[in-house]
């Protein structure tokens, strides 16, 4: 009964004034910040570098405190405990059940030195001119707020944004190419028989159920209008495509931490599975061949970026904006790059990498040398090549975008009745 | 006697009634409570409704003799419960046995018993991990059989199977059984198996008629904390499972982590009263309060 204890304490934080009026709800004490500048800041460990604090603390002498936590425990926190950080690093996709709850500010474009040189991908959907995919919860849809403390997105640019974009990625399948021995190009080889107890897709359901519709139409079976806003119709078909595959025994297990799936695919228990691009380098930093493998029906992609609390503080508010006018300023675009990631805003990110790391990961050439990761592992020797390609190749060919649909509710259940079949 | 001294009892439980209240009776009523209440994708509205309970049990009777997600998981769940209370309940009796009677002296069997709990020193998590390099399938019990020549293709339902959860929860929880029923059989007089013996009773006899019957508290407190730790588990039958079999504090969980807390709670409900029943069935087999 522990953690039903838990959750009612938050949900105690969740409900409106009279049950919060208990006193349960703690509020901390507040803080002098005069001498030390310190900014709590809430977010999945992806973007919560060691090396990024003490940079941080080096160049603007504020101490980064990190809250470390899932990607939907960050959503809870947000609308369960707003005035627990100062600074919080989201998904775009969250945003949907986020700014109703009116517990994020919309943020200053203003104030935001770099905000007109952050990636057309966030601000019109575009990579080079072309559009690009923008099924689900695209960061377009939801990058402008129609005022400050406003609660629903605009369609047009506004000078008001909810998350101030800061890495973004293309996700595709994982594959051991060693153990597979053939080129693999769909989607739809994740459910190919050949693969049975050998494959795994991950146990997040909202992420879970959009690699599950690219492989529907991969197999030619539906064309979804909006794989991240389906009916309760296609959820039913799409689950039952999954559920078919489970009880034949497809899958050898699913993974819902990122550590699983390395582990997963380094012991060879599985040869083919939903992935992300950490995962893959920290398969190959252990020595064993995997590929990020680029598919013919595109990416699924996803977003990140930081909020601000409606309950901070003016004081607070100007270390926030100073910090992530820093986190643009290349610095910090340059270490995720070289993580795999890619940073909003490139041209400052590019100032900050040698021109052959520039090559290697943005621009998809052969590597004209070893290429390290920011902790010093050799990720690539010369001659090789980024799976996937050039950033223009990679997120050009997005697909579709991490989502909440509206069906959301129902979509869970049958995701639990998928993992009981 | 005095006022005061007629109520002292009273008092002296009241700090740990309050804990009690404060910790367990009001948070557990908040959990019904909430249970019927309504929520959206970010906010739950106080409401008195059964839609958390009607949609668990959605055509549950209409689709029979197929399961639905509820009935299919809690019969997963209550097999794991026999599998691991049955193993649980063999191993412990005999290792409690044989630190009981067949060691002698006092010394020993204190050092015996300390060796019994050494692997709790380590985390659950950690215990329960140790077992995929061994039963994977390039792991050390299918190497080893390929390398004798017995089988030549890996066995697959080593791992990420029932036969590993059910492992896994043996492993883990035998312990629970061991040390009550040791302190049971610690308690029976040695005279009433001399008794026995005397009586003509053989080895069997005895153990059936004299230290099975007394041992019985020890055997029904091992099973609760047996049978309650599985059937709210998670965390064993997702990793030992590969997150493939469902268990029900898994739906718990991610309901809980889409903020449908109502819905978690109506679950959490559901749980409790059966984990609850099968508690009051036992203790109607075993009056503990009466043996201890």
């Amino acid at each position: 009964m522990t953690r039903s204890t838990l959750s009612r304490r938050d949900m105690l934080k969740a409900t409106t004034a009279g049950v919060a009026a208990t006193g349960f709800v703690a509020y901390a004490p507040a803080i002098h910040a005069a001498e030390t500048k310190t900014l709590r800041y809430l977010g999945t460990a992806v973007n919560q570098s060691a090396e990024i604090a003490e940079k941080v603390k080096e160049d603007l002498g504020i101490t980064i405190e990190y809250i470390p936590v899932t990607t939907d425990e960050v959503t809870k926190r947000i609308v369960t405990q707003p005035n627990s950080f100062d600074v919080v690093d989201s998904e775009y996709f969250s945003l949907k059940k986020l700014m109703p709850s009116g517990n994020l500010l919309g943020m200053d474009a203003n104030r935001i030195k770099q905000f007109d040189n952050i990636t057309p991908a966030f601000t019109k959907g575009e990579i080079a001119g072309k559009k690009i995919g923008d099924q689900g919860t695209a960061p377009k849809k939801v990058l402008y707020l129609e005022g400050q403390y406003s609660t629903t997105f605009s369609e047009e640019p506004t000078e008001w944004i909810t998350l101030i974009p800061t890495v973004y990625n293309a996700d595709t399948l994982g594959i051991r190419p060693d153990l597979i021995g053939r080129p693999i190009s769909k989607w739809s080889e994740l459910l190919n028989p050949e693969f049975k107890g050998k494959a795994s897709i991950l146990n997040i359901p909202s992420i879970g159920i959009m690699d599950a519709a690219m492989v529907v139409e991969s197999m030619g079976e539906y064309e979804y209008p909006d794989k991240g806003n389906m009916t309760k119709k296609e959820i039913d078909m799409t689950m039952g495509i999954l559920t078919e595959a489970k009880k034949n025994g497809q899958f050898r297990a699913f993974w819902s931490d990122f550590n699983e799936s390395v582990n997963l695919m380094a012991s060879g228990e599985v040869v083919i599975q939903s992935m992300w691009s950490p995962a893959i380098t920290a398969v190959r930093s252990q020595g064993i061949e995997c590929v990020y493998q680029p598919l013919d029906e595109g990416y699924r992609a996803w977003a990140a970026g930081f909020g601000l609390p409606k309950t901070i503080t003016e004081e607070k508010s100007d270390l926030a904006y100073e910090f992530i006018n820093w986190f643009l300023s290349g610095w910090a675009g340059a270490f995720l790059n070289r993580q795999g990631y890619y940073s909003a805003v490139l041209p400052t990110a590019q100032a900050n990498m040698e021109s052959y790391e520039w090559d290697y990961w943005m621009l998809g050439k052969p590597a004209a040398q070893d290429i390290l990761s920011p902790s010093g592992q050799k990720l690539a020797g010369v001659g090789e090549v980024r799976d996937g390609g050039s950033y223009e190749e990679r997120m050009g060919s997005v697909e579709c975008w991490n989502a909440v649909m509206d069906e959301n509710r129902y979509m869970v259940r049958k995701w639990n009745e998928f993992i009981a079949a | 006697m005095t006022r005061l001294a007629r109520y002292s009892p009273y008092f002296l439980a009241l700090p740990f009634a309050l804990v009690f209240l404060a910790f367990f009776v009001v948070p557990l009523v908040l959990v019904v409570v909430v249970s019927f209440w309504d929520y959206t994708e970010y906010s739950i509205i106080p409401d008195f409704i059964l839609t958390n309970y009607a949609e668990m049990f959605e055509g549950c009777l209409a689709r029979l003799p197929d399961l639905c997600t509820t009935f299919a998981t809690y019969l997963s769940t209550l097999k794991f419960v026999v599998l691991t209370w049955f193993f649980c309940l063999i191993i412990g009796f005999a290792v409690a046995y044989y630190l009981a009677f067949c060691v002698s002296s006092l010394h020993m069997q204190i050092v015996l018993f300390l060796i019994c709990t050494i692997p709790f020193w380590t985390s659950n998590v950690i215990r329960m991990i140790s077992w995929i390099p061994l039963l994977g399938r390039n792991g050390l019990v299918n190497e080893g059989l390929i390398s004798a020549g017995l089988i030549e293709e890996p066995i697959e339902w080593l791992l990420y199977s029932s036969f590993s959860v059910t492992i896994a929860f043996v492993h883990l929880y035998a312990l629970f059984m061991v040390v009550p029923i040791f302190n049971s059989m610690m308690r029976i007089d040695r005279s009433l198996i001399e008794a026995a013996y005397d009586g003509g009773a053989n080895g069997w006899k005895t153990l059936t008629n004299v230290i099975i019957p007394l041992s019985k508290p020890g055997i029904v407190i091992g099973s609760i904390f047996v049978i309650t730790i599985v059937m709210g588990d998670f965390l064993t039958v997702g990793v030992m499972g590969g997150q493939q079999i469902a268990s029900v504090g898994k739906i718990i969980q991610v309901e809980m982590s889409y903020l449908q807390f109502p819905a978690a709670a109506a679950n959490a409900v559901v749980l409790l009263m059966l984990t609850l029943l099968i508690i009051v069935a036992m203790t109607r087999i075993v009056d503990i309060r009466k043996e201890l």
